[in-house]
């Protein structure tokens, strides 16, 4: 039997085998710690304000001359979680198409943004609300009157975009 | 007989004071280690019930009477019904004889602070009692039919006999000392040197053996989480499992009594002992024994602090380096404590 022992312990020097120092010692650590500035965020009372990168709740544009949407069904299109319904209707002004309907399920929608990515109009974009909390399914399907946004509240995401897409 | 019936009495408010703050103090003790461990951690603990969620633990006491208080079908109901009833009783009656202020002289008779006071074997009842304390977890452990619950209480006995051995013989190097058992006595032998000058590995010793013995981390193996799920607790639920969770902070309030009491002086002021004096605090007043109780209790505040400090700052034992470190190191130590002890006696008594 030739066997060479290289435990812990035995690379350990006397006072670190003592423990009491080191003992010591973490407890300065965790003192210091203690008077650390803290990480919580206060959430009800204190909110964070995500940048423009953030792909929150997907929102149709509202600019000066209304909705920018012309309903050509494309963001429908490219949904991989069949979130979105568009149905088109005409009008008499230059934009002939306007959706009559646009609707989104937000207990589908997979936050991907491929329905902003793919907008020739720049309509639907992704907002910065993060709090999505409904109390039934139905109430989950938003309609155009909960989706549309004016164009000032999504400045961030719209700059975002024009930089990097 | 009106002299009996007067001492009953007397010792009846005396007890049903002593059960309530203790069970004020463990409970709000939840609320500071909590809050505590938030800040080691950067975080901010609780802070939403009431002003700096002072008002915590009486909303985690509430909650914990209005959960189901389920038992296991396959547990022995006796037992598991007994189990935590032996806990919190003897947690609680171990307050008995601890003082933490002299006595107060009303209407020409000296009242003592503690409920059974100057009992001559004192420091033994402290120790009798806290070795009951394992009937409690083992209990638990064994009446829940669990495995998790009996290793918890297997653990738990073993590590408290094993830890008892090294408490009790660290003590008696203060009691040889002091050459009493009686409490107060020794509280009143420190007036000027406190005796952990006399008994720093003493000190030590009794230290880690309290922690083991109070089931705190480090030494936390019976309820360790990662390995054992509750441990003896498992299958408790409600205000059983509060009245488990109450013993383990009332025994910590009496480990940290203890070390004042035996180790730091009592209710002595550290450098100036006859500073109450000076501030015109007669011999027996109330205000002295209220000066002396917030002594005390200033000196039991700063040990608390420092089991909860452990707890968040040193990781948790292995079982075996546990027994190896309360079998060859801790014990042999306190034999040569007692030793070294007697023979400076000796030597001193001598001359």
């Amino acid at each position: 039997m030739n066997v060479t022992q290289n435990t812990e312990a035995q690379r350990m020097s006397f006072w670190e085998r003592l423990y009491i120092p080191e003992i010591v010692r973490g407890l300065s650590i965790t003192l210091r710690q203690m008077f650390k500035p803290k990480f919580t965020r206060q959430y009800p009372e204190e909110r964070w304000e995500p940048l423009g990168s953030y792909r929150g709740r997907p929102v149709l544009v509202l600019d000066e001359d209304g909705e920018r949407c012309v309903a050509c069904g494309l963001c429908s299109r490219v949904c991989p979680a069949l979130a979105i319904e568009v149905q088109a209707g005409e009008t008499e002004r230059d934009k002939e198409r306007y959706p009559v309907k646009f609707e989104i399920n937000m207990l589908r929608c997979i936050y991907c943004g491929f329905c902003e990515e793919v907008c020739p109009e720049e309509a639907i974009v992704m907002s910065k609300d993060y709090e999505l909390v409904f109390e039934d399914r139905e109430s989950a399907i938003l309609d155009k009157e909960h989706l549309l946004v004016p164009i000032h509240q999504l400045q961030d995401r719209l700059e975002f975009l024009r930089r990097y897409k | 007989m009106p002299e009996l019936a007067a001492q009953v009495l007397i010792a009846l408010i005396k007890a049903f004071i002593v059960v309530n703050a203790v069970l004020l103090a463990a409970a709000s003790l939840v609320y500071v280690e909590r809050r505590v461990a938030a800040w080691i951690q950067d975080r901010i603990g609780p802070n939403r019930v009431g002003p700096f969620g002072l008002l915590q633990p009486f909303a985690d006491v509430i909650k914990l009477y209005f959960k189901e208080d389920l038992v296991p079908a396959v547990a022995d109901r006796a037992y598991h019904r007994l189990a935590p009833l032996i806990s919190i009783t003897v947690a609680l009656s171990l307050y008995a004889v601890i003082p933490i202020a002299d006595a107060v002289v009303i209407g020409g008779e000296r009242v003592p602070i503690s409920v059974a006071p100057h009992i001559n074997v004192g420091l033994l009842y402290i120790l009798a009692m806290t070795s009951l304390g394992v009937y409690g977890i083992v209990l638990a452990g064994w009446s829940s039919n669990n495995k998790y619950s009996l290793l918890g209480g297997l653990r738990s006995s073993a590590q408290m006999i094993s830890y008892e051995l090294t408490l009790g013989l660290s003590i008696l190097g203060v009691v040889m000392v002091a050459g009493t058992l009686d409490l107060a006595d020794i509280i009143a032998r420190q007036k000027h040197v406190w005796n952990v000058v006399y008994q720093p590995l003493g000190f030590l010793l009794f230290l880690v053996a309290s922690f083991a013995e109070t089931n705190r981390a480090p030494f936390d193996l019976p309820e360790a989480e990662p390995e054992l799920v509750g441990g003896y607790h498992t299958e408790y639920s409600g205000m059983k499992f509060g009245l488990f969770f109450l013993a383990e902070y009332s025994n910590m309030v009496v480990a940290s009594l203890m070390m004042v009491t035996l180790f730091f002086g009592g209710w002595h002021v550290p450098f100036v002992p006859d500073l109450p004096q000076w501030l015109g605090l007669r011999e027996g007043s109330l205000g002295l024994a209220l000066f002396q109780a917030a002594v005390t209790l200033t000196k039991t505040a700063f040990f608390l602090f420092l089991f909860i400090w452990v707890r968040w700052t040193v990781p948790r034992f292995r079982y075996d380096q546990l027994m190896r470190l309360g079998w060859r190191t801790l014990l042999p130590l306190a034999l040569v404590n007692i030793l070294l002890t007697g023979v400076v006696l000796l030597v001193v008594n001598a001359r």
